[in-house]
């Protein structure tokens, strides 16, 4: 089992989300993260999945991926081909004696504060997986009250 | 001037040239009926919808031709399911239509919805909601092309019945531009260099031909191919007639009851060349003993089959047709001599054989007595499970499209209905569907369907009494605990054929199989059911258990 990253671009059209996590459901593959979207064109939507597997079931689900009539590129992508992002948006319980703390390791991570009340504070992160997973760990003492990730976006260097 | 949708429909089947569309209708698709009611091809009215679309694809099996059919929304829907996973697995072209519910009702629970795009989106090539009249006339053109290009396959248009009564200016288009579907044609040169090496270097080469080179209407090529050669062939079951049976170099069927030769042949091969086939789990048994010694050439239309079961040396992705073509012309003979003695050797010494008997009925002698008097000329079609196999075995297709039975998808009750759509596409030849007691009983009610249309469809049953394939299973694994098999509380075949306004016969000794088989063949103009009372525990050998290899070949019953 390893993790794979797989970019389709798409005909910008209902129902072909369904048929694309379709090949995955049907397999038992839980996707990981995916984010759609529309591209440069406006009849092209990009999809980034991001799902864990074997490697030869996932070599046959790109396979299949491509015979969907709806589907117009299907690419692998990974750290080294390509520049990948994410949005965290983290829900701290913050007093304001606690703020400071917080500011200070937001300020490390280049987190911008987007939402501050009497009771929490709301920090926005964006960076590669990688360096979002660790400021998600870093944030654990101070009682993250909600997270959400938005998924990665991933897009070829050439 | 504008046309309705339902006018469209009508108007862009005439344009694709149909000859015969199957169907059932229902509350939102009679806008569509109102105007099917005088246009200028057939209409087979089924008994039920899994008729319909089985049917559609008999005939469109043994013509080439896509198979069209019509149901309504919800339940009529619901039940093509069965028929269009069938078609899917085999590669089938068909185009589907499906009344939906109004738009503005859909995801309401309205009376007889279903969401049927989302319920056929895995077992259909593509699919189709209408949510724009503008768009039905491209709609059905890009359907009628993704269904019969590429690998076939069904496609289904669901018509919301807004959509049918609304109006537009009608355009059938004339090509179609799909810049996400563009199936490969022509083989890679240089793979196919490659392969033609391969081929010429080998010793043992075996050639293992499926479905796709009936699809791409191959079998010319194929046998060239041969001829060329001179490498002995095996096919898969959807592959038979492919090749002439009764040639030399035929070693008939591989897999899991495939003949001893074939599959020895392949196990010891040095060279596999797989032309459309697609590696089935019934075919190589236990992957990592299925072909030990042997590099593999691949040749498919469709790329997600190659290397998906088996690693594949040389894959060439294109259509059977053309690469065959383009093989053809550079391809040297390999030096084979001493192999094909070899093969020939262990065919002549293992051939296909039962134990016959003087008391009952043997289902294989039915089946030889059927070849014999129609001297093969006939197509069959075949219900699933044993009967399925013996018609597999003990008749030899030499001609393609004339054997019609559900490989992939194993569907009891698909022989019947399917031979009335082979009958209908092919008026010029006898059909006989081979079926077993449990299989016909499945889909009986079309019975009607062949009377009414003069159908002169012969349908053998052959009756032990059981699920033969499950209880054969119950018998060799699971210590002949015939759990709910045993169905010999059964109708009166003969009445029940009498019934509908058929010709029925019972036959319960071996001397009346001929004088039954005979008089079935001098009537054209109705269907005749033969109710051929064999052998009750009868097997089907050879086998090779699921999961298992070649050395576990089964080749007669354990005294």
């Amino acid at each position: 089992m390893s993790q794979h990253v797989i970019s389709v671009k798409v005909e910008n059209k209902f129902g072909v989300l369904a048929r694309v996590a379709g090949l995955f459901s049907a397999r038992g593959y839980n996707i990981d993260s995916l984010a759609v979207s529309e591209t440069e064109l406006p009849d092209v939507s990009v999809m980034t999945i991001v799902v864990s597997g074997d490697d030869r079931i996932i070599e046959q689900v790109k396979k299949q991926l491509n015979k969907l009539i709806d589907i117009i590129k299907v690419t692998d992508h990974n750290q080294e081909n390509a520049v990948q992002r994410e949005i965290v948006l983290a829900k701290l319980n913050a007093t304001p004696t606690k703020r400071n703390e917080i500011y200070q390791l937001a300020q490390i991570f280049g987190a911008r504060i987007v939402g501050v009340t009497n009771k929490a504070i709301i920090l926005e992160m964006v960076s590669d997986p990688e360096t979002v997973d660790n400021f998600i760990e870093l944030l654990r003492p101070y009682a993250i009250k909600e997270l959400i990730r938005t998924g990665r976006v991933s897009i070829l260097k050439e | 001037m504008k046309i309705t949708g339902a006018q469209i429909i009508i108007e862009s089947l005439i344009r694709e040239k149909v000859e015969v569309m199957f169907g059932y209708p229902g509350g939102v698709v009679i806008p569509i009926f109102h105007h099917l009611f005088n246009a200028p091809f057939k209409f087979i009215l089924s008994r039920h919808e899994q008729g319909a679309v089985h049917a559609a694809d008999g005939y469109a099996r043994a013509t080439g031709k896509p198979g069209v059919v019509i149901a309504t929304s919800g339940p009529g829907a619901t039940n093509l399911v069965t028929g269009i996973a069938t078609a899917n697995m085999d590669s089938v072209p068909l185009v589907i239509f499906t009344g939906q519910v109004s738009t503005e009702v859909i995801g309401n629970d309205a009376f007889q919805e279903a969401d049927v795009t989302g319920i056929t989106r895995p077992i259909t090539k593509h699919n189709y909601l209408v949510k724009d009249i503008n768009e039905l006339a491209q709609i059905i053109k890009e359907a009628f092309y993704i269904a019969t290009t590429g690998r076939p396959g069904p496609v289904l248009i669901d018509v919301p019945v807004n959509i049918s009564n609304a109006e537009t200016e009608f355009h059938y288009p004339e090509t179609v531009h799909l810049r996400s579907y563009k199936p490969v044609i022509h083989g890679h040169a240089g793979q196919i260099q490659k392969a033609c090496k391969l081929i010429e270097q080998s010793r043992r080469p075996v050639v293992y031909a499926g479905g796709g080179v009936i699809s791409s209407n191959a079998s010319d090529e194929l046998r060239t191919f041969i001829k060329k050669t001179g490498i002995p062939i095996t096919t898969t079951l959807l592959g038979l007639g492919a090749y002439p049976e009764n040639d030399k170099l035929s070693l008939k069927m591989l897999g899991m009851h495939g003949t001893y030769y074939a599959n020895h042949a392949v196990h010891q091969s040095d060279l596999l060349i797989a032309v459309g086939a697609r590696f089935d789990d019934r075919v190589t048994g236990k992957i990592s003993e299925f072909i030990p010694h042997a590099k593999v050439i691949h040749i498919d239309i469709d790329p997600s089959s190659v290397s998906k079961n088996i690693a594949v040396d040389v894959p060439i992705v294109g259509d059977a047709k053309h690469v065959l073509t383009e093989i053809n012309n550079i391809v040297k003979a390999p030096r084979i001599d001493e192999w094909i003695t070899h093969v020939m050797k262990m065919k002549e010494e293992n051939p296909l054989t039962y134990k016959d008997s003087d008391v009952t009925i043997k289902p294989q002698y039915v089946i030889e007595k059927i070849y014999e008097i129609t001297n093969g000329d006939a197509i069959i079609c075949t219900e699933v499970g044993q009967n399925q196999m013996w018609a597999s075995q003990f008749f030899d297709y030499t001609q393609p499209r004339t054997f019609i039975s559900s490989g992939g998808l194993g569907t009891m009750g698909f022989g019947f209905p399917a031979s009335i759509g082979a009958q209908l596409g092919r008026p010029d030849k006898r059909v006989i569907d081979i079926a077993g007691d449990g299989s016909i009983q499945m889909n009986i009610q079309e019975l009607i369907v062949a009377v009414q249309h003069r159908l002169p469809v012969i349908i053998a049953i052959l009756n032990n009494g059981f699920l033969g394939m499950v209880r054969q299973w119950q018998q060799l694994f699971y210590n002949k605990r015939y759990s709910f098999t045993c169905i010999n509380f059964q109708p009166d075949f003969v009445k029940l054929a009498q019934a509908y306004g058929a010709e029925g016969i019972r036959i319960e000794k071996k001397a009346d199989v001929v004088p039954a088989i005979q008089k079935a063949l001098s009537i054209t103009d109705k269907p005749i059911i033969l109710d051929f009372h064999v052998d009750r525990e009868e097997n089907v050998y050879p086998m090779i258990p699921a999961g298992k290899s070649v050395k576990d070949m089964m080749m007669r019953e354990l005294a």
